[in-house]
Order: C-alpha cells, then sequence, then structure tokens
C-alpha cells in the first residue's frame, strides 16, 4: 500500500490530493495535462439541477497573489453532467467527488435524487458560492440553515456527504458544527473569500458582478487557520483547500488538521501542478520516514 | 502529455510605442493561426497567464507581438535574449483555414492588437495558394509593416488619425479593395468586430471573428472566458461559449457580440 493512501468518510483513496471544485470542470481538459489516475479524487464542477448560464463578463481578475472569480455557477446541468462527464471519468481509476448546487432545497435534492445510482463516491454539497444571488452561501452563513439542509440531503443520500463552507463567516466552528449536527460526513474549506475590484483609470467595477470570490496563495493562511477551527470544533474528517500551490502548501493543511486536500487556482499557474505536489508529498513521507501520510493530520504543535 | 513549456527569449525588439516583437523558443510548435500562446510570470504575485496570439512561427521560434497593457505585459517588455519564460501551447481552434475553397478570395481584417495575428495568418493562406489580401487598421503608429511588406499581397490600411492609411475605421479601408472577397476572417477590437459582423451579414460574407475576454485557465475548464451564442452550444447547454478552448476564432453569425 502507498504511503500517500488515506481513508476518508470509510472510503480509501489512493493519495488524498483531489482538485478544488470549478477549477477543473470534470477534467476532459486537464486529462490532455495530468494523469488523473494518479490523484485521489476528481471534484467536479458544481451541478445543478438545470443548465445555468452563469454571469456575464468580466468573470476573471487578477488580484496581488491571487484572482476574483464570479462564474456563478454555470454548469449544463445533471443529465448531459450524468451522460457526458461522469461517463468520461468513469474511465480513469479514481474517487469521483461531484459538487452539487442549487437555488433551494428542493434544487439540491433534485440533483442529489438524480445521481442516486450513478457510479459516483461522495458528494460535496455547495452551500458556499459568494456569486450566485439565491442558495449558494446564503445557506452556508446560517447555522440553522445549514444544519436544515445538510439533514434534508442526508435524508436522501447514500453516498458520504461533504458540506463545503465559506469563510465569509464570524464563526467558523459554529458552521461546522451546525454541519456535524446536521449528519454531514465531512467538510471541505475553505471557499473563495469575497472580494472586490474597481479599475482606478475607468472607475469600474472590473467583474461584472462587482463582487467576486478570492483565491490562490493570497487566501492560503486563512484556510489553515479556519481548517484548524473546524478540525478542533468537530470530530469530522476534512478536505482542505485554499491556495495550495505546491507539497509543502498542501501538507501545512494537513498539519492543520486537513485529511485531504484540494488543489484549485495552482491549476491554472501551471495545468500539471497536482503531479508535482503528489511527487513532493512522497518525497516529503520519505523524507520524514513517515508509514503514511496521515500520520501528520492535526499534527500542528 | 502536454505541459509548461520552458521557453529561452531568441529575441525581444520594441517596434512600436508600447509595442513590442519577442521570440521565444519553445521546442518545436506547430500553430494554427488565430492560436494563442499562454505566457506566465512564474511569480505568486501574479499568477494567471497572459494569452498572446502568435503572430509568427520562423526557423528562429515563436513571434509574439503585443501591447504593454499592464503589469504582466510591461514584465514581458524587460525579457531579453537568453531568459526564461513559461509558455503553454498553442491553445485555442484557430481560424478554419482548411476549410476554405481554393478558389477564395480572403480578407484578413485586423485593428490594432490584432494586426499581429493577421501576419501569420495571411502567410498561411498564401501558402496554400488561396488569394488573400490584408485589412490593417491602426491608432496612430504603424508597426509590422516590413513583415507584412514582404509577403507580397495587397494591403489596405487605416488609422483613427490618418497618420496610417486613410483616416477611418477597417471598414473604410476595405472599400479601398477592388476585387471583393468571399470570406474574412478578423481580429481586433469588439466595436470593429461588430462592424465586420454586420458588414459581412449585409453584404452575405462569411466571416470568422477573433475574440477576447479575461481567461484564467486558458484550456476551457474555469470557464471565466466566455461569449454569448446566438443558439444554446452544445458544449455548455446554455448560450455560452468559451473563448480559450471553443474560440477564440468563431463563425460571426453564431455569436452574440
Amino acid at each position: 500500500m502507498s504511503r500517500l493512501s488515506t481513508t476518508f468518510c470509510g472510503i480509501s483513496f489512493k493519495n488524498p490530493i483531489t482538485v478544488a471544485s470549478g477549477t477543473f470542470a470534470s477534467g476532459r481538459e486537464y486529462s490532455e495535462f495530468v494523469d488523473l489516475n494518479r490523484l485521489g479524487a476528481v471534484t467536479t464542477k458544481g451541478v445543478a439541477d438545470q443548465p445555468w448560464s452563469g454571469n456575464p463578463t468580466p468573470r476573471v481578475a487578477e488580484t496581488p497573489s491571487g484572482m476574483l472569480n464570479a462564474i456563478g455557477l454555470q454548469n449544463p446541468g445533471v443529465e448531459t453532467f450524468i451522460e457526458r462527464d461522469l461517463a468520461f471519468l468513469s474511465d480513469f481509476d479514481t474517487r469521483i467527488i461531484v459538487n452539487v448546487c442549487g437555488h433551494s432545497i428542493e434544487e439540491y435534492l433534485n440533483v442529489v435524487r438524480r445521481l442516486e445510482g450513478e457510479n459516483i463516491d461522495m458528494l460535496e454539497i455547495n452551500i458556499s458560492c459568494p456569486n450566485v444571488s439565491q442558495g449558494g452561501i446564503s445557506f452556508g452563513t446560517d447555522p440553522a440553515q445549514v444544519e436544515l439542509i445538510t439533514s434534508r440531503i442526508k435524508d436522501e443520500a447514500s453516498v458520504p456527504v461533504i458540506m463545503k463552507l465559506s469563510p465569509n463567516v464570524t464563526s467558523i466552528a459554529d458552521i461546522a458544527r451546525a454541519a456535524e449536527a446536521g449528519g454531514a460526513d465531512g467538510l471541505s474549506l475553505i471557499n473563495t473569500i469575497t472580494g472586490m475590484k474597481i479599475d482606478t483609470v475607468t472607475r469600474k467595477f472590473v467583474l461584472a458582478n462587482r463582487t467576486g470570490g478570492l483565491s490562490g496563495p493570497a487566501i492560503h493562511p486563512v484556510a489553515v487557520r479556519m481548517v484548524y477551527e473546524a478540525a478542533n470544533a468537530v470530530k469530522l474528517p476534512i478536505i482542505g483547500m485554499g491556495g495550495v500551490t505546491d507539497a509543502s502548501s498542501a501538507i501545512e493543511l494537513m498539519l492543520a488538521g486537513a485529511s485531504m486536500v484540494a488543489v484549485g487556482t495552482a491549476n491554472f499557474m501551471d495545468p500539471g501542478v497536482t503531479e508535482k505536489i503528489l511527487d513532493g508529498m512522497e518525497e516529503y513521507v520519505r523524507d520524514n520516514g513517515l508509514n503514511n501520510i496521515s500520520e501528520i493530520v492535526g499534527a500542528a504543535r | 502529455m502536454r505541459g509548461l513549456i520552458q521557453a529561452k527569449v531568441v529575441s525581444q525588439e520594441r517596434i512600436g510605442r508600447d509595442i513590442f516583437k519577442l521570440t521565444i523558443d519553445a521546442g518545436h510548435i506547430d500553430a494554427i493561426p488565430g492560436q494563442f500562446i499562454n505566457l506566465f510570470m512564474d511569480d505568486q504575485a501574479h499568477i494567471l497567464p497572459r494569452p498572446i496570439s502568435v503572430c509568427d512561427i520562423t526557423d528562429e521560434g515563436i513571434v509574439l507581438v503585443y501591447r504593454v497593457a499592464g503589469i504582466g505585459t510591461e514584465s514581458f517588455s524587460r525579457l531579453s535574449a537568453g531568459d526564461e519564460i513559461n509558455a503553454l501551447g498553442p491553445l485555442g481552434n484557430g481560424f478554419p483555414i482548411e476549410d476554405i475553397s481554393p478558389n477564395a478570395h480572403v480578407l484578413a481584417v485586423g485593428g490594432g492588437i490584432g494586426i499581429p495575428p493577421m501576419l501569420y495568418l495571411a502567410r498561411q493562406l498564401k501558402s496554400l495558394g488561396i488569394a488573400v489580401g490584408a485589412v490593417l487598421g491602426y491608432r496612430d503608429e504603424a508597426f509590422l509593416e516590413a513583415e507584412f511588406s514582404a509577403l507580397d499581397i495587397d494591403i489596405y490600411r487605416s488609422s483613427d488619425s490618418g497618420a496610417v492609411g486613410i483616416r477611418g475605421t477597417v471598414i473604410d479601408a476595405m472599400a479601398l479593395n477592388e476585387k471583393g472577397c468571399d470570406m474574412i476572417f478578423a481580429c481586433g477590437p469588439l466595436p470593429m468586430l461588430k462592424a465586420i459582423q454586420s458588414y459581412a451579414a449585409d453584404n452575405a460574407i462569411r466571416a470568422y471573428v477573433s475574440l477576447e475576454e479575461r481567461m484564467a485557465c486558458g484550456i476551457g475548464a474555469c470557464l471565466g472566458c466566455v461569449c454569448k451564442t446566438v443558439d444554446i452550444d452544445e458544449h455548455s447547454g446554455v448560450h455560452n461559449r468559451r473563448v480559450c478552448a471553443d474560440g477564440p476564432v468563431f463563425d460571426a453569425r453564431e455569436v452574440s457580440l
């Protein structure tokens, strides 16, 4: 057994590395640059029960050590997703985590029901997108709502349910506890931090949506802190994400308490970065005489 | 497996007030005219690649001509021979030059920093034996003049100020072409592309336009750069297509500009 292999929510993964939803589509485009078989899991772009058009452009902007995005969860809907994207991913030896979005609890449930019996390993529920007017973050910032939507989805899902949390809250510990109370099997965090950029020459908002989600190296220290706080608040396993660009920044999230790590914006900096991170983690395990990478989870002192 | 290419700068030359010509050696690269290369700044402060269209491919390497418009292009302008730069590409679809009838007469229309890709396009069309003329619209300062002249094709020029060619737009300059055309390939600012789109519709001419949009991944995954489409797009399931992967070149009839 590889020293990177791990277990998350009772499911075995060949390693703790996945990708952050929305940065990797369903893997097809990146399969030209990455051997998807090497990844612990592919986490797919958020999928809704119907096609969503997303926001007007510009949707992305670079910021110091990061970027803002306001894609608005454009997606082709769950039917096309199953027929095309799941079918594509099924040919690879990697776990499949499907990210689910909706404007209402009913819409989330429609997707969860439609995915029943399909070849997927876990669900990641996006209650933290800052770029849609209804749903998304509005579910993720109120503990009572988080507990409600988590329990409703748990009632219907037959695979483990990961709740993806927003950093745009006063107490991530309260939100994590609400997800745990609702019966979540795991957590993933952090989604992007709401930001804004204004062009000083034109005095226009750079993003058509005005606000967007900040990601990239700039948010990594926030992610480390929030993973640490969530890990100390609940017993649930955590997929840590936020500004991971190399093995060191991935390991830092594991030391803070993440059992798995998702790579997001760094894919745009180097489409082959996930394999390089895995190489670096193998080296780390070897150099530190670990029997398994999971020995470092929450080991920060 | 494709991946980042560690390219070497062969030469860099300032060819206009804020226009630079960068030649990089990125190994053997076959590009279709209209495709682009993503250049990286390779630091943690500036994380997104800058897409730059292929201006030419020569024995020395890939020629990229760009206007300094921000922190990224400004940093590229400081590169000199021997420096290394990470590149990804070629990316995007490019102009459909293989589908053109050998009897066609094509106009390659470039405006501003949309002019450089027209050089490689015109060269490739000519090498396929297709009749091609170039329509070039400048602000007030010409660049790449010698390169276009060396192609030995009809060239019609315009500029906003009248300093180069006729004073006016590329549509005005197209009126100078008396040979007619059956196909327009265009790259330039949005108002120009809109004008080309209606010109082509009014005159029943096929036109392909190369669009620009703020990009992140450059390979069709992040959905950062989309354009509006007339019909529902098969891939997206909505009226959006990905500029980086489905484009940047689109049939002018299929996009809402």
